[in-house]
């Protein structure tokens, strides 16, 4: 039986990593290559790499990290944030990522996702989801609407429809972090987790808001979602992900054990 | 000389590097000429069969891994590579190298099943196999495909790994063993069952 995966996000900005509380006043904790390492060792099933690079050379900073992480872990690592085109997707790939994560470039052009799942496949394309809960409304039918720049910036593109969109464009998994609930670690927005993965054949990862083991339950049982990414409860070492584990897979969910 | 077939089908850095952790510089090569030399062969791959086929021909690899396979030379297939030494791929209705008989088919699609069948998963052993060497029943492996092998003849599947339905996940007769997960991403169970099969001679009673 396929085990629910356990995913710590690592936020990196110039080439050291953060944790950004609701994407302001981030706290630099440390080397992404040392923590790879760390959490490959712990038993993360899966790391996640966030790029806030502002600067004009981010992609080089960021390659370097890609190419230095590879060659520390042998678990899969997704990469994103200022993914824009093909070239900086395979850029990505070739220095040793599994996967690429896009988010705002494919909600601006959503031929990248068919282009980059023609190119790379479909398993290496991830759709990152930025969204908030609005008023439903003729436009915004399922009460969640896509957002950039953290949050700032309106698409006028509903949550449901974009997800099913990309699935049929080829992207291979969706990361699906709430805005409303990153952040606060109290709980992932269960409802939006659960109308999303089923509504699409590919794996969910929930992202925004954990706090405790009990809100990756809560996410992986009701929230229907395959995959839990986390952060900040692992980074300040309130939990090792060992314990996490142990506690999901002691309330039933299959978990990976031993590595 | 171990060598990686690169045939474009995705990006082969985790197992070259996984090799290096072994200690084994391998070659990567798309030259049948090199492939002929090889004394092992590694032939991983993501992407679609139709593509992959119809690369393989043009750079004139389909024959020299025939070759390798009647030879003898130990082979190991990761993921799409597992699913093209087959007959046949459902996945573009593609016909495919023939090294084993049998088909690729897709993985059968049920209410609220994910597909792909993404993330780890455990893989029953059926048969003994030099490659299975200390590896822990308990052991997982990570997968990440929609189509899997589907050998001709029972006596081929090694291992099975359960996805909303049972299917097999290693397989192997003579001098190939393929594997449908990633040992190259899967840990030190993956590297494990690498190392085990940079020792094997090739040989397999079935």
């Amino acid at each position: 039986m396929l085990s629910k995966r356990i995913i710590p996000c690592l936020d990196v900005r110039d080439g050291r990593t953060t944790k950004g509380i609701k994407f302001r006043d981030n706290v630099d904790i440390g080397d992404p290559v040392e923590m790879a390492r760390f959490y490959y060792e712990a038993g993360a099933d899966e790391l996640v790499f966030y790029d806030i690079t502002a600067s004009s050379d981010r992609r080089d900073i960021m390659i370097e990290v890609v190419r230095r992480v590879a060659a520390a872990i042998l678990i899969p690592f997704s990469v994103g944030g200022g993914i824009r085109n093909l070239q900086d997707m395979r850029a990505v790939l070739l220095a040793g990522a599994e996967k690429v994560s896009v988010n705002t470039a494919a909600v601006l052009e959503p031929g990248l996702i068919s282009q980059g799942a023609k190119d790379f496949g479909s398993q290496c394309i991830v759709l990152g989801m930025d969204v908030k809960k609005v008023e439903p409304s003729a436009a915004l039918p399922s009460g969640y609407e896509m957002v950039i720049h953290g949050g700032r910036t309106h698409m006028g593109i509903d949550a449901l429809w974009w997800a099913k969109e990309a699935e049929r464009l080829g992207a291979g998994e969706i990361c699906l972090n709430s805005i409303d609930a990153d952040g606060t670690q109290a709980g992932y927005e269960l409802g939006l987790t659960k109308m999303i993965s089923a509504a699409v054949s590919i794996p969910v990862i929930a992202s925004g808001g954990a706090g405790t083991p009990g809100h990756l339950y809560d996410v992986l049982t009701a929230g229907r979602a395959d995959a839990a990414l986390i952060a900040s409860m692992v980074h300040y070492g309130t939990y090792t992900i060992k314990e996490i584990k142990d506690y999901l897979q002691q309330r039933g969910i299959p978990m990976r054990l031993h590595w | 000389m171990v060598v990686i077939i690169d045939y474009q089908a995705g990006n082969l850095t985790s197992v070259v590097r996984s090799l290096k952790v072994l200690g084994v510089e391998a070659e990567v090569t798309q030259d049948p000429a090199v492939v002929a030399r090889a004394a092992r062969i590694v032939f991983p791959g993501v992407g679609a069969a139709g593509t992959a086929m119809a690369i393989l021909k043009e750079l004139h690899l389909d024959a020299a891994l025939r070759t390798a396979m009647d030879q003898g030379v130990p082979i190991l297939g990761i993921c799409l590579g597992a699913q093209v030494v087959l007959d046949y791929s459902e996945e573009n209705d593609t016909p495919c190298l023939g090294l084993l008989p049998g088909r690729t088919r897709a993985l059968p699609r049920q209410p609220g099943l994910k597909i792909p069948h993404m993330g780890w998963n455990k893989v029953e052993f059926l048969r003994e196999h030099a490659i299975f060497k200390g590896l822990p029943a308990d052991a997982e492996y990570y997968f990440v495909h929609s189509y899997y092998p589907s050998p001709a003849e029972e006596s081929m599947v090694l291992g099975v790994t359960e996805h909303g339905s049972r299917f097999p996940s290693v397989m192997g007769r003579r001098n190939l063993v393929a594997t449908q997960f990633h040992p190259e991403k899967s840990g030190r169970f993956g590297l494990q069952l690498l190392e085990n099969f940079l020792g094997w001679d090739g040989s397999y009673a079935e």
